[in-house]
C-alpha cells in the first residue's frame, strides 16, 4: 500500500517539477509535510548527499525518500514514479520536437512557470534556512531574541557564501568540495 | 537487443559520472553520445537539453528519453531512461543504508549540522542563477513574490501554483504585459 503510494506521490512530483532537480525540492517538502514519512531535518541531509553522490539530484532524492520510507522496493518505486511521467512526456513531445519548441502558447506558459519554479526553490530554501541557521525551539521557550540566532552557523553561512560567490579560485569549485568542507567544520566546531 | 543493451550501459556511465546533474551533464552526455556512439548531434543534443529542462521532470532523465526514442523508438527512450538512473538507485540505497545505522553518532549529527548550512548557501546560489532567466520584468516578479511568500506563509500544494502560474503566463502574454 505505502510503495503505491510512494509512486503516486513520485509521480505528482514528476509531472509538475518544472526546471529540474531542485525543483523537485518543495514537492518533498509538501510530501514531508502531509504524510510524515520523513522530517525535514532528514530532507536537509538528504539534499547534501544527493549533492554529493554521482547521478542527478531530482533521481537521487526520490531514491532517498523512497529508502527512508519503505527500504529498497520504496527507492526503486519511488524514482519509477518520478520518472515515468518525464518518459510519457517526453515520447509524445518527441514526434514533434520542432513544433513544440516553436510553439507560442507553450512559451507563453514558461513565460509564468520560471519564476514559479524560482519561487517553489525559494521557499523551500528558506526552511532550510530556518532551520539551519536559526534556533526556533530555543526562543520560542526562553522568549530571548538572541536566542534565536545560531551565531556559529551563521557565521559559516556567510563564509561559505563569499567562497561559492567572490573567491575567484574557490567559486568554481564542485559542490561536493563545500559540504565535506562543511562537514570536518560541523564535526571540529561541535556544531 | 544488442542496441539496446548499449543504450542502458552508455546511460548508465552517464549516471555514473555526473556529479549534481544539470549542466555538469553536458560535457559527459556529448562525449558519450556524440563522440563515442555518434548517435546524436551536437545541435541535437542542445535541442534535446533545451526542452528537456523546459518539460517536467529531471532534466537528464528527459534528455536521455529523447535520445533513447531516436535510436529505438520507445522502448529505447525507457531503456535509456532506466540506465541512468540505474546508478543512482544502487548508489543512493548503500548510502542510505549506511547513513541510516550511524544517523546517531554525535560526530555524524555534527558533521550534518555543518553540512545543512552548505546547503543553505547552495539553495540560495541555485536560486539567484535561476533568478536571471526567470525573474525578467515587473510581472515576473510579482508571481515569484507571489509564489515565494504564499507557499512560506501557507501550505498550498507547489501543483497549485505549477498550475495558476503557467495559466497566468499565457494570459499575460495574450495581454502583452510581457517584457515591461
Amino acid at each position: 500500500m505505502i510503495l503505491l503510494q510512494l509512486f503516486f506521490e513520485f509521480f505528482k512530483t514528476g509531472l509538475f517539477a518544472v526546471g529540474g532537480g531542485m525543483a523537485t525540492l518543495p514537492f518533498l517538502y509538501d510530501i514531508s509535510a502531509r504524510t510524515g514519512w520523513y522530517t525535514t531535518e532528514m530532507l536537509a541531509d538528504m539534499i547534501a548527499v544527493s549533492e554529493s553522490t554521482p547521478g542527478p539530484i531530482g533521481v537521487n532524492m526520490a531514491t532517498y525518500v523512497g529508502f527512508v520510507t519503505a527500504g529498497i522496493p520504496g527507492a526503486i518505486i519511488a524514482t519509477l514514479g518520478l520518472i515515468t511521467p518525464s518518459i510519457i512526456i517526453i515520447l509524445l513531445i518527441a514526434r514533434a520536437l520542432k513544433a513544440f519548441r516553436e510553439n507560442p502558447t507553450v512559451e507563453a506558459a514558461f513565460y509564468g512557470l520560471r519564476p514559479c519554479s524560482v519561487g517553489l526553490i525559494a521557499a523551500a530554501g528558506f526552511l532550510v534556512i530556518k532551520l539551519a541557521l536559526f534556533n526556533t525551539e530555543l526562543y520560542q521557550a526562553s522568549g530571548k531574541l538572541i536566542d534565536l540566532f545560531d551565531f556559529k552557523a551563521i557565521a559559516l553561512a556567510a563564509v561559505l557564501l563569499v567562497c561559492t560567490r567572490y573567491v575567484k579560485k574557490l567559486k568554481g569549485l564542485h559542490p561536493i568540495f563545500f559540504i565535506l568542507a562543511s562537514a570536518v567544520i560541523g564535526i571540529v566546531c561541535a556544531f | 537487443m544488442k542496441t539496446l543493451w548499449e543504450l542502458f550501459l552508455a546511460f548508465a556511465r552517464v549516471g555514473v559520472m555526473t556529479f549534481g546533474g544539470g549542466y555538469a551533464m553536458i560535457p559527459i552526455l556529448e562525449r558519450e553520445i556524440v563522440d563515442r556512439h555518434g548517435w546524436a548531434t551536437e545541435e541535437e543534443l542542445m535541442d534535446y537539453y533545451a526542452v528537456g529542462q523546459c518539460t517536467p521532470g529531471v532534466i537528464a532523465v528527459n534528455t536521455a528519453t529523447f535520445i533513447g526514442y531516436k535510436l529505438a523508438g520507445t522502448v529505447g527512450g525507457v531503456v535509456a531512461s532506466l540506465g541512468i538512473v540505474f546508478p543512482s538507485v544502487i548508489i543512493i540505497t548503500l548510502i542510505a543504508g549506511i547513513l541510516t545505522s550511524f544517523s546517531e553518532v554525535p560526530a555524524v549529527k555534527s558533521a550534518f549540522a555543518g553540512i545543512r548550512v552548505c546547503v543553505c548557501v547552495l539553495i540560495f546560489n541555485a536560486v539567484l542563477k535561476l533568478w536571471k532567466k526567470a525573474v525578467v520584468d515587473k510581472a515576473t516578479l510579482v508571481l515569484f513574490l507571489g509564489v515565494f511568500l504564499l507557499s512560506v506563509f501557507f501550505s498550498v500544494s507547489p501543483i497549485v501554483f505549477v498550475v495558476v502560474c503557467a495559466v497566468a503566463g499565457i494570459v499575460l502574454t495574450r495581454m502583452g504585459v510581457k517584457g515591461k
